[in-house]
């Protein structure tokens, strides 16, 4: 359990920001000067906020100083200590924590003599990640740990991170401005608008909730599906079940029986009031519209239920009246097989 | 050396380098620290300290080494006060240490403070949320980063003191085997006929010494430089 409450005024810019989120990876969203990384700064007390009350667990941590706190932080840049070695770097925190497993974990065993200064930047920030994890943490800050890297990179981060989620049991606090990274590591989302705390609930049901879809930005909205892999097929397609009936994705990298969420982006889905014949479509879900929300522009945002899982499909008002869409309208969702990236599908 | 160094002239280069020697030491850590608060806080006697410890390098040697003879003079209270505890400094080597201390202090202080203003604070921050306390911090990451600028510093400074001349010579005269410095004893030398020979070789003594401080810090800061920078070349 992760509570918090912060309150500083920058002069000109206020924060007033109070959240609690459940165990798992709490993502902290919103654009950048929501005053994202100021929260996560004021957790782990680099910034002396004006009224702060953050509770860990059943530990109130405010009162202590930064380095009593037990909070790992995780830079946007890797921070590592240039006059150590990797292995220097990684034991500084002296935890006592075996650095065995967080070594083999991340990746990072034929670096350790190295000198920071003769890493890549993605094996600098998983360097950066082990020192923090080596620390034992209470909980983990990841301030947009990603950003330095470019997209190669942090593709190549990113199964890390999701090792450290199902692997660390540390409660972690993400910073991103990213929805594809939200959308693949979050268990609870925060999302934070000029200062204040504007949404915060589980990351499956705001991701598919068509309100939210203006603080996230309309083109990347999408909602989260949780499915099950059923079979790997010799064309490159996988075969999955969600509640709502099978998708047939693009080759999904997890075993056969595995759980994954994937994200449907809403642009990628069309609807059909009669089932649709003779397409190049694979996936067609029977749905049933369950919330609707008019975008200021020409579009509309539109929650649909298939099984239990929802999906969010943007259409046009134009398409919205002609097909009588209204809560309760019965129909089928359509979405291409290759609209799914496999970056939008994780564990 | 001795041999082609006269006892007097001997004399006087052993002193210097003991003189500097202790200045630059003793005076080290204050120099760490101050340069540390001039870099990194703020509070509102800041500028006034700042022009304090660059006073001596400002004002005319004469008049540093006057305001210490009335303050440090055996007649002056704090003078006086450390005679009676037996660490009376006026007309003693110790008095030439603490003039060429001072003197060399502004440069000393000045190079630490460019070098503490490199620092990333972002990688003592890093630090603190690994669980240093604020002491570990220092000396475990800002000291070892600072190192090269330390060790400039204190060449600067060491070079300083065994030149110092004018603060010396007012504060605690040209005595020799007790304050006659290099420079007072070359001073000394071209006052009597048939010194320059003597003065000549202090003048080679001292060209050498300034060179080999150069080209050890040099050295030295190069191989500090590669240790932090990566690459262990």
């Amino acid at each position: 359990m992760l509570e918090v409450l912060i309150r500083h005024d920058f002069g000109g810019f206020q924060l007033d920001a109070a959240f609690e989120a459940p165990a798992g990876v709490t993502c902290l969203f919103g654009r950048s000067g929501a005053g994202k990384t100021s929260v996560v700064r004021a957790v782990a007390g680099l910034l002396n906020a004006d009224e702060a009350r953050i509770v860990i667990g059943r530990q109130r941590v405010d009162p202590l100083p930064v380095h009593r706190r037990g909070i790992g932080y995780v830079f946007q840049e890797p921070r590592l200590f240039p006059h150590m070695d990797v292995r220097g770097n990684l034991s500084y925190a002296r935890a006592g924590a075996d650095a065995g497993p967080v070594v083999e974990m991340l990746g990072i065993g034929h670096l350790l003599d190295r000198r920071p200064a003769d890493l890549s930047g993605g094996e600098a920030q998983r360097v950066a990640i082990g020192r923090a994890l080596l620390s034992k943490p209470r909980l983990l800050l990841l301030d947009e740990p990603l950003a330095a890297l470019d997209e190669a990179r942090k593709a190549e981060i990113l199964p890390y991170l999701e090792r450290v989620r199902d692997a660390a049991r540390v409660p972690v606090l993400y910073v991103s401005h990213s929805v594809a990274e939200v959308a693949r590591l979050a268990t609870t989302l925060v999302a934070l608008e000029q200062g204040r705390v504007v949404r915060v609930g589980p990351a499956t049901e705001l991701l598919s909730d068509p309100d939210i879809a203006p603080v996230i930005g309309i083109r990347d909205a999408g909602a989260l599906v949780t499915a099950r892999v059923v079979r790997h097929h010799d064309d490159g397609l996988t075969e999955l079940a969600c509640s709502g009936g099978a998708l047939w994705l693009p080759h999904v990298a997890a075993d056969e029986g595995a759980q994954v969420r994937v994200r449907i982006e809403a642009q990628d889905v069309m609807l059909s009031r009669a089932l649709p014949e003779g397409i190049s479509a694979l996936n067609v879900l029977p749905v049933r519209l369950s919330a609707l929300r008019d975008g200021d522009g020409p579009g509309v945002m539109v929650q649909v239920v298939a099984g239990d899982d929802r999906l969010l499909a943007r259409v046009t008002q134009r398409s919205a009246k002609a097909m009588g869409l209204s809560e309760g309208w019965c129909g089928y969702a359509v979405v291409k097989s290759v609209a799914v990236a496999s970056g939008n599908v994780s564990r | 050396m001795t041999g082609w160094l006269g006892p007097a002239e001997w004399q006087a280069v052993a002193l210097s380098l003991r003189v500097a020697v202790v200045a630059t030491l003793l005076s080290l850590p204050l120099g760490i620290a101050v340069a540390w608060v001039l870099a990194r806080k703020r509070f509102p006697g800041h500028a006034v300290l700042n022009g304090v410890v660059h006073l001596p390098l400002i004002l005319p040697p004469v008049v540093t080494g006057y305001l210490l003879l009335i303050s440090f003079g055996p007649q002056a209270g704090l003078g006086g006060w450390l005679e009676a505890m037996g660490l009376g400094v006026a007309f003693r080597w110790t008095g030439a240490a603490l003039a060429a201390a001072i003197m060399a202090f502004p440069l000393m202080v000045r190079a630490i403070r460019l070098a503490l203003e490199a620092v990333d604070p972002g990688l003592e921050e890093a630090a603190a949320t690994l669980g240093a306390s604020r002491w570990r911090v220092f000396y475990s990451v800002t000291l070892p980063l600072i190192a090269p600028g330390v060790l400039t510093g204190a060449i600067l400074a060491f070079a300083k003191a065994m030149g110092e001349f004018g603060a010396t010579i007012t504060f605690v005269s040209n005595i020799p085997g007790e304050t006659r410095t290099v420079p007072s004893a070359i001073y000394a030398f071209l006052q009597v006929p048939g010194g320059e020979a003597s003065a000549w070789r202090l003048v080679i003594v001292s060209v050498v010494i300034a060179m080999g401080a150069l080209l050890a810090s040099e050295l030295l800061a190069r191989r500090v430089a590669a240790r932090i920078g990566g690459r262990d070349a």
